[in-house]
């Protein structure tokens, strides 16, 4: 299996390449940052008309995770969409496929600092959401254990190539990748992500395979 | 015309008699395009103003009469330092001035609200003026436009960028006159072409070239290496060159090279010479510092790069010399005519070959100079990134119709060909984004109003728009600085600074220096002086050979004997032909030996650094499908060497031209250097925007990478104007596949495979070659995995739970 398996707290983990997290016993799919409406943002507020194909390219990855995991139950971690607006303007396909992949499914939108409010399209609308003694939400706090997104971070490799996405994690914390295509990325050992995990961490890069490597201290 | 009395007074004072090449730009200063071809020192700028400084004589003129644009900013200071002169000397009523990005706002806007009477600008800041809605009344009475050094800017996408901006001033001020100042080129007609306003002509006015230049090698003691590009072994000599000269320009193709010439040339400086450094990452105050010294004459000479080609004057320059083959003779032309400004003086020159194959290119380089056989590459039609820039610009200065400004564009020489659909396809691009998917009808970039104009859906968009003007990519750069000092030392690549470990050693403004940390978005580095010091790979463009020097050595290497190389250089062809072949013009030479438990095959080319590059990829990618096991390859000018696991018994297959076309189309899809071309035909175009400092600094999680935009694209939208112009660039620069093509076209197949016991004396110096290139398939994955295997094992982590 090409996932990376771990616990936090009483939690068993898996860190998919792709940049999702599934939770096998409670056969769960946990998603962040999928950023969608991004291109359509950009252009309504008077700047460049970018490529609008990554609501295309992001809800077929979500597909091929779905279909894939088979889950109960899907939680898009927040920043879901670019901004409230950006839900409203999505397209009819993407809408259909949207519904199709809640069908048979609980689904759960947690408020991002990009999408704080409700949104009309079908599932729950959550501030944060627990599992377990685990709390799931947005951006990181000080109440551990939990599992947050926001900070898209990203590690390079010496010698390896460009910087991937990554899950940064430690006993108390694990935080995702940013989901949707047009994202980028924060350093994991920029000081203001570094700061939040204890000295001994592990960051899981994402990819063909997900790598599990140690995030050493800055 | 005659020269006005007062003027003819002023040139008796100096005791000038005015050239006849000025005589006739004055006779001809009517016509609406004129092109002066004439040499360094020709009087050439004042030729050009002449016929402006007259017709303001009498003062009757208000607001602007002449612009003048220059690529660089300092000559625009320069000429304006020169102008004054004659302006005060007579006496004239004059109001000169520049307009360059080091302008401060408050002039900016002065010089808008009440333009002088010569401007001196640059063809960026010129665009961002008439992206201005006031654009109409400042141009309103514009006489003359004097493009200098034209030749240089021509070379780029600024030329075209400027042409496009000339088309708008065309349309503000009717009859307006255009006069391009050029130095020697191959072919003044094209660029002749490019000035003129369709279809008005352009004459080219060709003034007396002068004396030929006194052009040699550099006669050295020491034989130069077999490979390498540093020149170091001809320290002694050209210290000894420098000292009985008065001021010697040394020149380097790299700045890496000129940082280790210039250290190595102190490590030797036992007299203490004064010899400086100059070049494009050095910070602007230490560039400013040397300039000076060097119009004070305190120097004895400087080492530089290009950005010494252009036309300072830089003082009593009596020697050039180029170390490294030239690489291109028009560009050698052009800096031996450095030396010596005084018209009517041979310029001097030494030609100092890097390494051994080099001295093969200088002798041919000299050939070419005494036959006055200048190489270019015919220019391609206007490119159409520059085109989307040049309407969104339009767009910021108000409503336009489409006709219009298809009109203007094709009065510009490169755009005269452009078809109404090709224009059309442009401006859809600058309205909806061009996609497939139509997905901006409401939130277009521009809209058309009743009457069919277009304009910015959007006013904000204007800010954004004049922020991105420009066609020249800058790479993203951090300031080196010393702890504790807030001076920079200069500016090295964000790419190279990522490579550098604590502790790590490189050369930046003849120091070496080490790294310690990064800060900001500087990197904080001590003086080291104990070190040899990590290459600085910074800006490593490395220039190709042009395809008509490469030519004419392979026309040298037919002949029966070499008398005019050194000894040592025409031995080594001999044994080259003794033990294997030399190559063929009109054949494509493959030598296969094997070599210390490694298979080598070496494909000579002469398709210059960057197509050989690609050769290297695309053969390596084909023998790694038929299970040849290649290691790695290293490219040269004139060949590519790889090596693998296996022999390559039957290279014919690999060659075909059908099937290297295939692997191209194929291979570049997928390539990092076409992810780098779309970068900058994106930003170009105005499809993304210009990295700026600001923007890194803050919000990083917001910019992504171009290189997602990419393969997006490629994805869903293949056909996209973007890809299209990013597959045309590929066929020049870095991919360079124009010059892989025309190697199968000259060579149609006919291969001469020679399989050998040993290395080749030809094949020996690639051996020794740096910028090797190692080849990996799914290598990087195995390599990310070991690292990271190694590393958790290593940081005892397995109290994590897992």
């Amino acid at each position: 299996m090409s996932a990376h398996h771990f616990r936090l707290s009483d939690l068993f983990l898996h860190a998919l390449p792709s940049g999702a997290l599934y939770l096998p016993h409670e056969n769960t799919l946990v998603v962040s940052d999928l950023h969608l409406g991004k291109s359509e943002r950009i252009a309504r507020r008077g700047g460049t008309l970018i490529p609008p194909y990554e609501n295309t390219e992001t809800l077929q990855k979500l597909d091929g995770d779905i279909a894939k995991t088979a889950p109960e139950r899907v939680v898009c971690l927040g920043d879901s969409f670019d901004d409230l607006r950006g839900a409203e303007a999505l397209d009819d396909t993407h809408r259909a496929t949207l519904v199709r992949l809640q069908a048979g499914r609980a689904w759960i939108w947690i408020e991002g600092n990009h999408d704080p409010g409700p949104i009309e399209l079908g599932g729950t609308h959550l501030a944060e959401l627990a599992i377990g003694d685990v709390t799931f939400r947005h951006i990181a706090t000080s109440a551990t254990p939990e599992v947050s997104g926001h900070y898209h971070p990203k590690l390079a490799l010496a010698g390896a190539g460009r910087a991937r996405a990554c899950f940064v994690y430690d006993k108390s914390r694990l935080i995702l990748p940013a989901y949707g295509t047009y994202t980028g990325g924060l350093s994991a050992l920029h000081p203001d992500l570094r700061s939040l995990f204890a000295p001994q961490a592990i960051a899981v890069l994402t990819g063909r395979k997900a790598i599990p490597v140690p995030l050493l201290k800055r | 015309m005659q020269l006005p009395p007062h003027f003819q007074d002023w040139f008796a004072r100096r005791g000038w008699t005015i050239h006849p090449h000025q005589q006739e730009m004055l006779a001809r200063k009517d016509l609406p395009a004129l092109l002066l071809i004439a040499p360094t020192g020709g009087g050439k700028t004042l030729a050009g103003f002449l016929p402006s400084l007259i017709e303001l004589a009498d003062g009757a003129h208000d607001g602007l009469h002449t612009l003048y644009v220059s690529p660089l900013k300092a000559l625009a200071a320069d000429i304006k330092r020169n102008l004054r002169t004659p302006v005060d000397e007579m006496n004239l009523p004059i109001r000169i001035e520049d307009r360059t990005g080091d302008t401060s706002a408050t002039q900016k806007r002065r010089q808008r609200a009440d333009p002088p009477h010569i401007l001196l600008t640059t063809p960026e800041s010129l665009a961002l003026l008439t992206s201005y809605e006031d654009a109409p009344r400042m141009f309103k009475g514009l006489q003359r436009v004097i493009v200098d050094e034209i030749h240089a800017l021509s070379e780029s996408k600024r030329g075209d960028q400027l042409m496009l901006a000339l088309s708008r001033l065309e349309t503000l001020a009717p009859g307006l006159r255009r006069v391009g100042l050029s130095a020697t080129v191959e072919n003044p007609q094209a660029i002749a072409a490019e000035l003129a306003s369709n279809p008005h002509p352009c004459p080219v006015l060709q003034a007396d070239p002068g004396p030929e230049p006194d052009i040699r090698m550099l006669v050295t003691d020491e034989k130069p290496p077999w490979s390498g590009g540093g020149g170091k072994y001809s320290i002694p000599a050209v210290l000894e060159q420098v000292r009985q000269h008065k001021t010697t320009l040394i020149f380097h193709n790299t700045r890496a090279q000129a940082e280790i010439f210039f250290h190595n040339l102190w490590l030797a400086n036992d007299e203490g010479l004064p010899i400086g450094i100059h070049h494009g990452s050095l910070d602007k105050a230490q560039r400013e510092k040397v300039e000076a010294a060097m119009v004070a004459g305190s120097l004895k000479a400087i080492v530089c790069t290009g950005t010494l080609d252009l036309g300072i004057d830089w003082g009593d320059v009596d020697l050039i010399i180029q170390v490294g083959a030239p690489k291109n003779v028009k560009r050698l032309v052009q800096r031996i005519g450095r030396a010596n400004h005084r018209y009517n003086a041979p310029s001097k020159a030494l030609l100092v070959p890097a390494n051994r194959f080099e001295v093969v290119e200088c002798v041919a380089a000299l050939e070419a100079v005494k036959a006055h056989d200048l190489d270019g590459d015919p220019k391609g039609p206007g490119p159409r990134d520059v085109l989307c820039q040049h309407i969104l610009i339009r767009a910021c200065a108000g409503p336009f119709q489409a006709d219009d400004l298809y009109a203007e564009v094709t009065s510009v020489g490169a755009y005269v060909g452009l078809s109404r659909e090709a224009f059309d396809d442009c401006l859809d691009f600058c309205a909806t984004g061009g996609y497939a998917l139509r997905a901006y009808d409401k939130w277009k970039r521009l809209l058309q109003t009743a009457d069919g104009a277009w304009q910015l859906r959007d006013p904000r968009a204007a800010r954004v728009i004049r922020m991105n003007i420009g066609t020249i990519q800058d790479t993203d750069t951090l300031k080196v600085r010393r702890k504790g000092n807030f001076k920079p030392l200069g500016e090295i690549e964000e790419g190279f600074a990522a490579t550098l470990t604590p502790g790590d050693t490189f050369l930046i403004g003849g120091q070496i220096v080490r790294y310690d940390s990064m800060r900001e978005l500087s990197v904080q580095v001590t003086r080291d002086a104990t070190k040899e010091p990590r290459i600085a790979t910074f800006m490593g463009t490395k220039f190709a050979t042009s395809t008509q020097l490469q030519h004419r050595i392979l026309r040298m290497f037919q002949q029966d004997s070499w008398p005019e190389l050194p000894h040592h250089t025409a031995e080594w062809l001999a044994l080259q032909r003794e033990v294997s072949k030399l190559p063929e013009p009109d054949r494509l030479l493959v030598e296969t030996f094997g070599f210390e438990a490694r298979e080598y095959c070496c494909v000579y080319g002469f398709a210059g650094r960057n197509a050989q590059q690609t050769l290297g990829l695309l053969l390596t990618q084909r023998m790694e499908e038929s299970g040849l096991h290649p290691l790695g390859f290293v490219a040269t000018d004139y060949a590519t060497l790889i090596w693998g696991l296996d022999p390559v018994t039957d290279p014919e297959p690999l060659l075909k031209p059908e099937t290297i076309q295939d692997g191209f189309e194929h291979w570049l899809s997928g390539n990092a250097v076409m992810k780098k071309t779309f970068r900058t035909a994106a930003t170009i175009a105005g499809l993304i925007e210009r990295n700026l400092p600001q923007a890194r600094k803050s919000g990083r999680q917001a910019t992504f990478s171009s290189d997602i935009l990419y393969d997006t694209l490629s994805k869903y939208d293949p056909n996209h104007l973007v890809l299209q112009i990013t597959r045309e660039e590929a066929l020049q620069g870095l991919v360079d596949f124009g010059r892989i093509s025309e190697m199968l076209d000259r060579t149609q197949g006919q291969l001469d495979h020679m399989t050998l016991k040993r290395v080749s004396p030809l094949a020996a110096p690639l051996l020794l070659e740096r910028g090797r290139v190692a080849v990996s398939g799914s290598a990087q994955d195995r390599i990310m995995e070991e690292t990271a295997a190694f590393l958790m094992e290593n940081a005892g982590l397995s109290q994590l739970p897992q």
